[in-house]
């Protein structure tokens, strides 16, 4: 699918940011709200936009307990639908964050939330594994994130610019 | 006792720099938005800091050669010729400097003799007339005009040459108007300077930051290349403003003359900084595009909510500045600027400041994140209300 310049434009601006205002949008690649809503419409329509997310670093709450793996699985694909389908089998658990399919020794990255290490020992020994296609799983669980999609977790660099320079 | 009769009498002619004033007034205030600053918002790319430490651990502490590193050099040549189609050899036409301000520095004093004038095109970055004096020249003023968007046109130039010009030293895209002039502008301007027997200081600094129109370098332009010293550096194409590194091509006779002072004066570039230098030009080339974009975007948004708010502004082509003009509110630049720190917070740089044709205009830079922006907008906006 092909976009002109402005509107892969929008989408890296709101990629970074999904909360801007419309009219400063707009101002910033030269068009107008109503253009920059209808661009977004069509996107989402097209389900190139999929959702507007946030990123929040839980590990600062004391309430949550959640914890993540990944998991390497190994598959076996099969004939006419390839991966897709074991793919698909995956990825509709809704402990499932993320699945990739992936080059290299294994075949599909899948990220796993839950509320304990159990749980998702768990959810790989009774589901995942279970799988008719799955030949073997290894679990990571994640320990501390430092930077996800793009973003550093801890405190940003600060400005030490000096206020007025020539 | 010693005072001020110990001063050279030259340096003490020099007028102080008009934006002490407003660095002491905005650098004790809490809550400042600053469109004061002239440097990239950007912190220098991660893959650069690390070349730089990592030419530390292997212990590259040395004097670099007195013209920069020979590979330094090298990768200068070829992107001077991939990016602005001019060809330099590394070894005798290319200088590596503290700063593109060491450049500007060692060509003026390289070609001028006591009394000869250099051209200064204003308004312009505050060193260039001082430097100029401190070179035993006269600095001749020439003030472009909002009305052509302070774009240097011929008659201006000619206007101004005497018998006694030696040079001119111009900005493009230009500190502080964002102003850029494009090849047919510039075809017209070198043809008066060759008719004159002129050499060209042309500072480029801002080059790889141009919006709209493809960058047209002075010494591409027929055979400019024999008559310019071309000043180019990595502080705001890579953001590395505090690494102190610029670069100079010039003509070999021209060059080496720079060479001699630079030898005496600096010995030679700091060695980390050129091998963080070597790394951005050898692998920063997505950074710059994404800068670019960045800036690109919120220069739309700062000229187009200028001239919503009664700040009238043309659309500056390159650098990152606006320029807008403050004639609606029968202000000064000085008292605008001042009043605008006063009671709304925000820092913006008088335009005056820059030279005599930039009163009733003040320097906005918009190397700052768009919530900055954002906030400023809003401050002045409100500013204006109470203001026309």
């Amino acid at each position: 699918m092909h976009l002109n310049d402005k509107e892969l434009e929008i989408l890296r601006i709101i990629e970074k940011n999904s909360r801007i205002d419309y009219s400063d949008l707009a101002k910033m690649v030269v068009s107008t709200e109503k253009e920059v809503e209808e661009t977004l419409t069509k996107l989402e329509e097209m389900r190139i936009i999929v959702r507007y997310a946030s990123i929040i670093n839980w590990a600062k709450i004391d309430e949550h307990h959640g914890v993540t793996a990944m998991i390497d699985v190994k598959v076996t694909p099969k004939r006419g639908v390839g991966f897709d389908e074991v793919a698909q089998r995956i990825y509709r658990f809704k402990e499932v964050e993320s699945v990739y399919l992936m080059s290299g020794v294994y075949d599909l990255s899948v990220i796993v939330e839950g509320n304990s290490m159990n749980e998702i020992a768990r959810f790989v020994s009774e589901k995942l594994s279970t799988l008719d296609s799955v030949i073997s799983t290894t679990t990571h669980f994640i320990l501390k994130k430092y930077k996800h999609d793009g973003t550093i977790f801890d405190q940003p660099e600060e400005d030490n610019r000096i206020v007025v320079s020539p | 006792m010693i005072n001020e009769n110990y001063v050279s009498k030259t340096v003490a002619s020099l007028p102080p720099s008009g934006i002490r004033k407003f660095f002491d007034l905005a650098a004790n205030m809490e809550g400042v938005v600053s469109l004061g600053v002239g440097e990239p918002d950007f912190v220098t790319s991660w893959s650069v800091r690390e070349a730089a430490i990592h030419s530390l651990e292997e212990g590259r502490t040395s004097y670099t050669a007195n013209a920069g590193l020979l590979e330094l050099r090298k990768e200068i040549a070829g992107y001077m010729e991939q990016a602005f189609n001019v060809s330099y050899q590394p070894e005798h036409q290319i200088l590596v400097t503290v700063g593109a301000s060491e450049g500007i520095d060692l060509a003026l004093r390289s070609i001028i003799n006591p009394g000869e004038e250099v051209l200064v095109v204003s308004p312009c970055f505050v060193s260039y007339a001082p430097l100029v004096t401190m070179a035993g020249g006269v600095p001749k003023i020439i003030h472009t005009t909002g009305e052509n968007q302070f774009k240097l046109t011929p008659a201006e130039l000619e206007d101004a040459i005497t018998p006694n010009t030696k040079a001119m030293i111009i900005c493009s895209p230009n500190n502080p108007t964002g102003t850029q002039l494009n090849k047919e502008e510039l075809i017209k301007i070198t043809e008066i300077i060759k008719k004159n027997d002129l050499l060209v200081i042309a500072d480029e600094i801002y080059a790889e930051l141009a919006y709209d129109e493809s960058f047209t370098s002075f010494a591409s332009v027929g055979d400019m290349i024999n008559r310019t010293i071309l000043i180019n550096g990595f502080s705001k194409s890579f953001a590395m403003t505090g690494w102190r590194l610029g670069f100079v091509c010039a003509p070999r006779e021209i060059l080496e003359a720079m060479l001699k002072l630079h030898q005496y004066t600096m010995m030679c570039a700091p060695t980390m900084a050129q091998y963080g230098a070597l790394e951005a030009l050898k692998h920063g080339w997505d950074d710059v595009e994404d800068m670019r974009s960045s800036y690109r975007q919120r220069r739309n948004y700062i000229v187009k909510s200028f001239n919503e708010i009664g700040l009238a502004c043309h659309n500056p082509g390159g650098a990152f500045y606006a320029f807008p003009s403050i004639a609606k509110t029968g202000l000064s630049s000085q008292s605008f600027a001042e009043k605008l720190l006063l009671e709304e917070r925000v820092a913006v740089v008088p335009g005056d400041v820059f030279g005599e044709s930039g009163e009733g205009y003040i320097r906005c830079s918009y190397a700052s994140s768009m919530a900055q922006l954002q906030e400023a907008v809003k401050r002045i906006a409100r500013f204006m209300k109470n203001y026309q």
